[in-house]
């Protein structure tokens, strides 16, 4: 049970890459990579937290009193809004593909064969 | 563990998987935005507000103002071609 | 490779996966119990050294800046890309109002959501290190409130708000004053990004030093490259659904 977060973390993104491997719609595949990315931010801050800790915004307790790791949080909330870029890029070449090649259908487009 | 994390865990479990296995675009972006959901309750009992301000923002705001004019494009040409 | 080979490799591919994943995590601390010294240290630095209260903000903009700096360029490449892909040669004018919302109680109320929604962002940006928030957060909440101009009015009006004369420079100049005021630090004789105005008291809005100055100009370059994302999206579907405003 202590290990349930982790095993989300895992789940999300083993289910997020079968989603890619499988997919026949090029902007499935791009939200599918953005919830693969969503899996890293739930292990980061599984790995921070501390049982009966409060969040480490000192503004009303006293600096000792007892907070999740602040660093994991600083990694992931940048991460978090960086994400909408790479995903738009990501939608961009799906409508550039579609627009050239007629298909949205990874199998279908010959140079995407691989 | 309190129930409130086995909970929000689960949902969050539920949420992904729901995105996955839609094949249909729009639905799987209707889906996102409750993953998105999902998610900010995760991190808010995980006691990082500030994580969850900022997936709260990206999920409502950001990625639906992208992904949503993307498929309205696609759509729109495939309907015309 | 067709569906069913595809499939079955990914399968046991996916069982390879999640062992070498369950050996890695099950090796970490379980569930509740950090015990690394770094996060600890800066929790308990941030406010008697900076004299600020939110410590994420302090790890973000001040100890950890240069990894920030890092993810803003990440952002300003990926719009640049985004616009250079997207961006076909269209007719700059547009005939007549585009996909305008007809009710007018609509637009009103759209307008006063948008100033409320920029003095909201504003706030939410300008509290960063006294409470949840920051740069970051309170640029997407920015972009939101030009992004209301569209939803509730018309394109064009949109258009007009966001031309790529405005818009772009505050993006670049965002992230470009990111750095330089690393590169000030530098030229002041301290490390780069290091904080180098005073500290302040804690609780007000003038704490943190130089924090703050990083902090604004990283909400402007967000703010400005969520807009640009926006607004090559938006002209794409717009041109797609009235096709002699664009040109293909």
């Amino acid at each position: 049970m202590s290990y349930l977060p982790y095993a989300l973390a895992i789940w999300i993104f083993v289910v997020a890459l079968y989603g890619i491997v499988t997919s026949r719609n090029l902007v499935h595949i791009a939200v599918c990579v953005s919830v693969a990315q969503s899996a890293t931010y739930v292990l980061l801050l599984a790995v921070g937290f501390r049982n009966r800790a409060t969040a480490p915004i000192f503004s009303d307790i006293p600096t000792h009193s007892r907070v999740v790791d602040p660093v994991v949080q600083a990694l992931t909330l940048t991460d978090v809004v960086v994400s909408v870029a790479v995903g738009a890029l990501l939608l961009a070449f799906a409508v550039k593909s579609f627009e050239r090649t007629g298909s949205l259908d990874p199998t279908m487009i010959a140079e995407l064969h691989g | 563990m309190i129930p409130l994390q086995a909970v929000a865990i689960v949902l969050a479990a539920v949420g992904a998987t729901a995105v996955v296995l839609s094949r249909d675009v729009v639905r799987q972006a209707i889906l996102l935005s409750f993953y998105s959901l999902a998610l900010t309750a995760l991190f808010v009992v995980l006691q990082a507000p500030d994580v969850a301000l900022s997936e709260l923002v990206v999920g409502t705001i950001a990625y639906p103002l992208v992904l949503v004019p993307a498929i309205a494009r696609i759509k729109s040409r495939r309907g015309r071609s | 490779m067709r569906d069913r080979p595809r499939t079955i490799l990914f399968g046991i591919s996916a069982v390879g996966l999640v062992l070498l994943l369950g050996w890695g995590t099950a090796g970490l601390p379980s569930f509740g119990h950090y015990a690394g010294p770094y996060g600890d240290l800066i929790a308990q630095l941030s406010k008697p050294q900076r004299h600020v209260a939110n410590a994420v903000t302090a790890t973000v903009f001040d100890y950890r800046g240069f990894d920030t700096l890092g993810e803003e360029l990440i952002m300003v490449a990926a719009a640049a890309a985004t616009a250079m892909l997207l961006r076909d040669v269209r007719e700059s004018s547009t005939h007549g109002p585009v996909d305008a919302v007809r009710s007018e109680a609509v637009t009103m109320i759209g307008a006063l959501a948008a100033i409320a929604t920029f003095v909201l962002a504003l706030q939410v940006i300008a509290h960063g290190f006294l409470t949840p928030g920051g740069g970051f957060q309170g640029g997407v909440v920015l972009s939101a409130a030009v992004a209301l101009v569209f939803a509730t009015m018309e394109y064009g009006a949109f258009h007009r708000v966001t031309r790529e004369g405005i818009v772009e420079p505050l993006e670049g100049g965002g992230a470009f004053a990111f750095a330089g005021f690393g590169l000030l630090s530098l030229a002041l004789g301290l490390a780069f990004l290091q904080n180098f105005l005073p500290h302040g008291t804690f609780g007000r809005l003038t704490s943190g030093g130089s924090l703050s100055l990083v902090n604004w100009s990283s909400g402007i370059a967000v703010a400005g490259a969520c807009v640009v994302l926006y607004g090559e999206y938006l002209q794409e579907a717009m041109t797609a659904r009235h096709p002699r405003r664009g040109s293909r």
